[in-house]
């Protein structure tokens, strides 16, 4: 336990030290996209080996640093997932990918023990050879800031982010500043929040340390639930004092005491390294009562989702906290006034607290230098679908869609070619070729008609039916209804109902218009913030590709050949034998015909499983 | 399989997280995890250990997806169908599952309790679609031939075991 | 001089007057806003959506959870509005019961109205719910959720004002209900029958039970003898459908009306109140001489007995022995019919749902047959005499019958919270003046305070009075109680206001119920005999019906449920 202030500052001076004196480094990605892919069998595999080999190393942080021995850590996620198990050498920075557990003996035995590169393991892009991480596209339009630390840290050592200047906006919070130099200091960033809403968070600070009513709260929103988003996930598992200290400094500036975070079930991970994350800083005393002998108090919290997308919204998340259904409530009152047990409170979303200490070290000017005028900083992105470099990334607010999908993301994977992005998950939108030159921030997307949300990008190639995408997302929100006011319940239930429809070939005429009267009057009825944009997906998929849906309805056709309701299986009488080997195989009678005459086939009976497809011998049967 | 309650578990939890309302989720999470899902009996229980009326404990319990009234199998497949792992052909994995073990959208526990399929709306594994979680463990890049195996590779242990 | 606030409902100035929300502000420009969901009593839940407003921005506001701010410049009937009300109203039907005709609440139903006012000309959606679904297992209640439109009013009733909690919110989305824990038969849960989810529900999801095809059979029988006894709160709330004046007393037509409709002896609950005050008082004093079982509680509320048996039979003690009064008035009824040898039955007109749960009960059973054959509720009343064609505005008003047919003022109040403690006061106190009572009066249980609590000086010390309604109230006095609070009495009613609001009343506002406990404070008045024990008819019942059967005949011991 450290009494006060200077006792944490020899403390972290200790770790620094003790982080300098590793000379050579060995970090492997323990990102859930590396360890999926077997990350932890190369880690495993390098300690074996190098044990046998006698390569002295050390896999944490040692005080006393001891000779020239390899430091092997397991990091959080490098970002880079599509091409993992990721193995990162220090100091050269070379970065190896797609790494084997066959592959070991060869990086201790050239890479560890005698510094040469392997380039066959190095990430290679038409034809260029990228040694070095930071010399990858992927990488070299990045600005990490929220994920500094993940690619670089044992998430469960504090040490290691003490190491790295943790706790030092904490330090400066504490004794240095007032509340009110906090809060002017973070609303002159222009840091917005990033959980999708874009409110200015030194505007909800300074609100909260208005209040006069206490207990005052401060909660994280870690119930990260847009499909196609994990971000938030990054930093809870692999970052998590960096959030803490975001959720402290939100306490000491506005005289909150009690911290909640709210982590989605699907994080188990999270909830665990949280949980140790709490601990240490405890043990430290950076929580707990009279934190390093001032008279601020703080406890955190953890809560656990139980499965419910809308938990996401501000006042179903408080209501979940407090043990009940997570129902949005209407506002007025605000969560400011009458949040979590009906006290004041902060509520932000991870990568905002995680914002939070750059700011307060560096200042609020060095924050506005990234980004755009209105949207300041950086915003990481989940960069998922077809796209070639799928993966997690952070760059500066205003970067282009075509930067992000083109330079970073490596464009379309398999050859395909670009048709939408779809941006904000459920509540956002679909956007187009011609959005791309669009700048990611908060105002130039909402023009569009889509919102950042909380980051999620899902690339989508020509194949992708986006009538399909729009009952998808439509079947999600539908689900995810928490049932309480009538335009949500029951609009998205018929809107779903019409897209069903539509993509079973049974669409009518009337099906746009009254998709759009529905999906307008949700927009503007609906109670809360998920119910209100719960349409976007459809009515940005009308307004940028209504021929699609027009070809579904009155052509009983799917231009991108996804509906299997709608595909079409044909048999070319120039190709066909007369065989009957497709005939043998349809599971439903639908293929008849004389033998050495060419067969037909009765499209009411096919149920386009494909099987005659494979069968026929000539390829003398299609499917369009 | 007649099981016998034993709310232990319960007085733990309630040891644990408090007797309050707002200790309910967590109480009924831990509960989940021990019964594998949420016995009839322990609502009157906790209705009465935590002063709620039974009914709004029902309200919570039905609300929430992970917790399941029904007796759920010892692995729990769950099939990814966010966004980035359905336009990467999540749904053919299902499929795949379902028929492999008698499974439909209205069964999705199989009679001898070892395996429940569902779906999941994102696993935050969107780098590797489609993923396929059975208990905590994420598999990466499925395919439907490689989910089946997957499931034989389980059943196989548990013959052994 | 203050500054005055405004903000502008449709171009007409409107002052903020310290309302709560927009909606309060709308009314007072002259605009009825279409709603589902709110009621000034229950917590606002902002869920039909159906009173949304345009601001000057042309965003949209929800009119019951917005406070009125200065400067506002509100739209409440635009294209947009009655497009959305439209589409909000076509969803709701989509998916509901459409048996309008043949629904109980044909004719009475929010979505009926406001359909017809909106001009919904069809719907464009396949309906789900062509089928009624009834749970009919309460002897109160019907539960049909099939016509549910999920506005959560009765979950807010039942929850915050109730604290009863036997129904709540299930499932979410599309598939979410309001249903009992795991949806089982209503008279297996915690319900305790009082009806107030009946009276909020804006559709026919919750209902009324009716006995009134027993009753006209009844009447039909040449064979047997049909006696009714009238509730006071009954009097005061019939009017306002029937042509009469709101909240008036018409007990001299409903005595008529119900002659006409076949009744062969037709009398006042309010007797039964007056034999309650002697029997109550006397084991009251006891009480307080003895200093066992304080406070006493009163039993004259069967909800509230239902709530106590279910949720605290620990203090079932201290709950005044003493039969309701309709209980009492049937046992005397009865052991008469008993005595002549007389096919007797008997019908009780009540302003509540729960008595008919009441009624029921074996407690009250002599040789395996109940003192009261049926339970009428108000509406069940009123619906009768339509359906007899009786126009009730023209009948000539006629006095109950004999022997019974005296009351006191005492008795009338029972109808209203705190009237039980008046007329248990009058009786105590022993100063027997006309000033006296108006003192009385005063004391500090009129009004329409959930909880009113008093000190009465006696002798040396004084004694604690607590009168409750609501029976999250009585839950909030348990409360205080167990953690060591003195009170020597307790009065509770289950429904907000006493029985004036009882669940099986016609649906009143917060005016209609100010009228309704006039109307019975005006009845008290207007008798010369005000205290229980004036009432000359008691010494003869006492002396040729009683006996010395009081114990058998006008106490129970309520010893299971």
């Amino acid at each position: 336990m450290l009494k006060n202030v200077q006792e944490l500052r020899v403390y972290r001076e200790v770790c620094k030290k003790a982080m300098d004196a590793e000379k050579k480094r060995v970090i492997i990605c323990g990102g859930a996209g590396c360890v999926s892919k077997g990350a932890n069998k190369v880690y495993n595999k390098l300690l074996e080996l190098m044990q046998a080999k006698n390569v002295k190393f050390t896999v944490s942080l040692e005080k006393e640093p001891h000779g020239d021995s390899v430091r092997v850590k397991k990091s959080g996620c490098h970002g880079f997932c599509e091409v993992g198990p990721l193995v990162r050498i220090e100091p050269q920075g070379w970065l190896y990918v797609k790494v084997k557990e066959e592959d070991c003996e060869e990086i201790i035995d050239k890479t560890i023990v005698k510094g040469e590169c392997i380039e066959r393991l190095a990430y290679a892009e038409n034809g260029v050879i990228y040694k070095e991480q930071k010399e990858i596209p992927f990488y070299k339009k990045q600005t990490r800031v929220s994920l500094d630390n993940c690619d670089k840290i044992d998430a469960t050592s504090i040490e290691e982010y003490l190491a790295r200047g943790g706790y030092t906006a904490f330090e400066k919070a504490l004794t240095e500043m007032t509340s009110d130099q906090i809060v002017s200091e973070i609303t002159e960033s222009g840091l917005r929040g990033r959980g999708g809403g874009g409110f200015p968070t030194g505007r909800k600070w300074s609100q909260v340390a208005r209040q006069k009513n206490f207990p005052k709260y401060v909660v994280c929103n870690g119930d990260e639930g847009d499909p196609g988003a994990f971000m938030d996930r990054s930093v809870m598992e692999d970052d998590p004092h960096r959030m803490l200290e975001g959720m402290i400094i939100a306490g000491i500036a506005t005289g909150a005491t009690e911290g909640y975070i709210y982590v989605r079930a699907e994080y188990p991970l999270a909830v665990q390294r949280l949980k140790n994350a709490i601990a240490c800083a405890e043990e430290l005393g950076i929580l707990g009562d009279n934190i390093m002998g001032t008279d601020f108090s703080f406890h955190m919290h953890i809560n656990r989702g139980a499965g419910a997308f809308v938990c996401g919204e501000g006042s179903a998340l408080t209501a979940s906290i407090e043990g009940k259904r997570g129902m949005p409530r209407v506002k007025p009152p605000r969560t400011v006034e009458h949040g979590l047990f009906d006290k004041p409170t902060v509520l932000n979303n991870v990568e905002t607290y995680a914002n939070v200490a750059d700011i307060i070290n560096k200042g609020s000017a060095w924050y506005k230098s990234i980004g755009t005028a209105t949207s300041s900083g950086t915003k990481t992105f989940a960069l998922t679908g077809n796209i070639k470099n799928a993966g997690l990334i952070e760059v500066p607010m205003g970067t282009t869609l075509r930067e992000v999908i083109f330079d970073i993301g490596g464009g379309i994977r398999d050859g395909g070619k670009f048709k939408a992005v779809q941006i904000g998950g459920p509540s956002g939108g679909c956007l187009t070729e011609e959005h791309l030159d669009l700048p990611l921030d908060f105002d130039s997307l909402k023009k569009a008609g889509a919102i950042i949300g909380s980051g999620g990008l899902v690339v989508m190639d020509e194949k992708t039916c986006m009538v399909e995408v729009a009952r998808f997302f439509m079947n999600f929100t539908q689900n995810e209804s928490c049932g309480k006011c009538v335009p949500c319940r029951e609009g998205t239930k018929r809107m779903l109902e019409i897209l069903e429809r539509i993509v079973a070939g049974e669409g009518r005429d009337g099906d746009i218009e009254l998709l759009q009267e529905l999906g307008e009057m949700i927009s503007d009825m609906a109670l809360c913030g998920l119910g209100k944009t719960a349409a976007g997906p459809v009515l940005s998929t009308i307004k940028y590709f209504r021929n699609e849906y027009e070809a579904h309805i009155y052509e009983k056709r799917c231009p991108a050949g996804e509906c299997q309701k709608l595909k079409q299986i044909v048999i070319d009488p120039a190709l066909c034998k007369g065989c009957s080997k497709c005939a043998r195989q349809c599971p439903v009678n639908a293929i008849s015909g004389k033998i050495k005459e060419p067969f037909t086939i009765d499209l009411n009976k096919c149920i386009r499983c494909g099987s005659c497809l494979s069968a026929c011998p000539f390829n003398a049967i299609k499917e369009n | 399989m007649e099981q016998t309650i034993n709310f232990e578990v319960l007085d733990q939890a309630i040891k644990d997280y408090g007797n309050e309302e707002k200790a309910l989720i967590a109480i009924l999470q831990r509960a989940q995890e021990h019964y594998r899902y949420l016995p009839r009996e322990i609502f009157p229980y906790l209705a009465e250990k935590l002063d709620i009326p039974e009914a709004r404990i029902y309200g919570v319990a039905t609300f929430y997806e992970n917790f399941s009234l029904e007796r759920k199998g010892k692995y729990v497949v769950k099939v990814c169908d966010g966004t980035a792992c359905h336009v990467r052909k999540s749904i053919p994995i299902l499929e795949a599952l379902r028929k492999e073990l008698g499974l439909s959208e209205a069964k999705k526990t199989t009679d001898d309790y070892m395996f429940t399929v569902e779906t999941v709306s994102c696993l935050g594994a969107c780098s590797s679609a489609p993923a396929v979680m059975v208990n905590d463990e994420i598999y990466p890049t499925m395919t439907p031939d490689t989910a089946v195996a997957l499931i034989n590779e389980i059943k196989e242990k548990e013959a052994n075991a | 001089m203050e500054n005055k606030q405004y903000l502008t409902v449709d171009g007409i100035p409107v002052e903020i007057n310290g309302e709560k929300n927009l909606l309060e502000l709308i009314r007072k420009a002259g605009v009825q806003m279409p709603t589902f969901c709110y009621y000034s009593e229950l917590s606002v839940y902002g869920a039909c959506r159906m009173c949304m407003v345009e601001n000057q921005w042309g965003g949209f506001e929800a009119a019951c959870s917005t406070p009125p701010k200065a400067g506002m410049e509100i739209k409440t009937n635009t294209d947009k509005l009655r497009k959305y009300r439209k589409n909000i109203l076509e969803l709701l039907l989509a998916n509901h019961c459409r048996d309008c005709t043949t629904c109980d609440k044909n004719s009475n139903c929010k979505l009926q109205d406001l359909a017809m006012r909106f001009k919904i000309e069809g719907v464009r959606f396949p309906n789900a719910n062509t089928e009624r679904k009834e749970d009919k297992s309460s002897p109160c209640i019907i539960k049909d959720s099939s016509k549910c439109i999920l506005c959560g009013d009765c979950v807010r009733m039942c929850n915050e004002i109730q604290n009863v909690g036997a129904i709540d919110f299930a499932h979410r989305g599309s598939k979410m209900t309001i249903s009992t824990a795991f949806d089982k038969p209503l008279a297996e849960s915690p319900c305790v029958g009082c009806g107030q989810c009946v009276a909020v529900c804006p559709t026919g999801a919750l209902v009324l039970h009716s006995d009134a095809e027993k009753i006209w059979k009844a009447l039909q029988d040449k064979n047997v003898k049909t006696t009714v006894q009238i509730a006071p709160a009954v009097r005061v709330a019939i009017g306002k459908e029937l042509g009469a004046v709101n909240g008036e007393n018409a007990m001299g037509k409903i005595v008529t009306a119900l002659r006409r409709m076949g009744f062969d002896e037709v009398y006042d609950t309010s007797l039964g109140a007056d034999l309650t005050v002697m029997e109550e008082t006397q084991e009251f004093l006891d009480r307080l001489d003895s200093g066992k079982n304080i406070p006493l509680i009163t039993s004259c509320c069967p909800a509230w007995i239902q709530y106590a048996e279910k949720k605290h039979p620990e203090l079932l003690p201290n709950i005044s022995s003493c039969r309701s009064p309709m209980q009492m008035m049937a046992s005397l009824l009865k052991k008469q019919a008993r005595e002549k040898g007389e096919n007797s039955f008997h019908v009780a007109i009540m302003p509540c749902t729960a008595k008919k749960f009441e009624a029921a009960r074996h407690e009250f059973d002599v040789d395996g047959k109940p003192n009261v054959d049926a339970v009428l509720t108000t509406k069940g009343l009123i619906r009768m005499i339509k359906e007899a064609g009786i126009l009730f505005e023209d009948l000539e008003p006629e006095a109950v019958d004999m022997p019974f047919g005296t009351v006191s003022g005492a008795g009338v109040i029972f109808g209203t919270t705190g009237g039980v403690t008046e007329a248990v006061l009058r009786r105590v106190m022993s100063e027997k003046t006309r000033a006296e009572l108006l003192a009385i009066e005063k004391l500090g249980q009129r009004g329409t305070d959930g909880i009113k609590e008093f000190d009465l000086p006696v002798g040396e010390g004084k004694i604690h009075i607590a009168v409750v309604s609501g029976l999250a109230n009585a839950e909030k006095v348990i409360k205080r109680m167990k953690a060591g609070e003195h009170f020597d009495f307790i009065e509770v009613m289950a429904c907000p206001g006493g029985c004036i609001n009882g669940g099986g009343q016609p649906f009143g506002m917060r005016e209609d119920k100010a009228r309704r406990t006039k109307g019975l404070y005006d009845a008290d008045k207007l008798l010369s005999i005000r205290r229980a024990e004036e009432n000359p008819i008691l010494d003869d019942v006492y002396k040729n019906i009683i006996k010395d059967e009081a114990h058998e005949l006008l106490h129970v011991h309520y010893g299971k449920h």
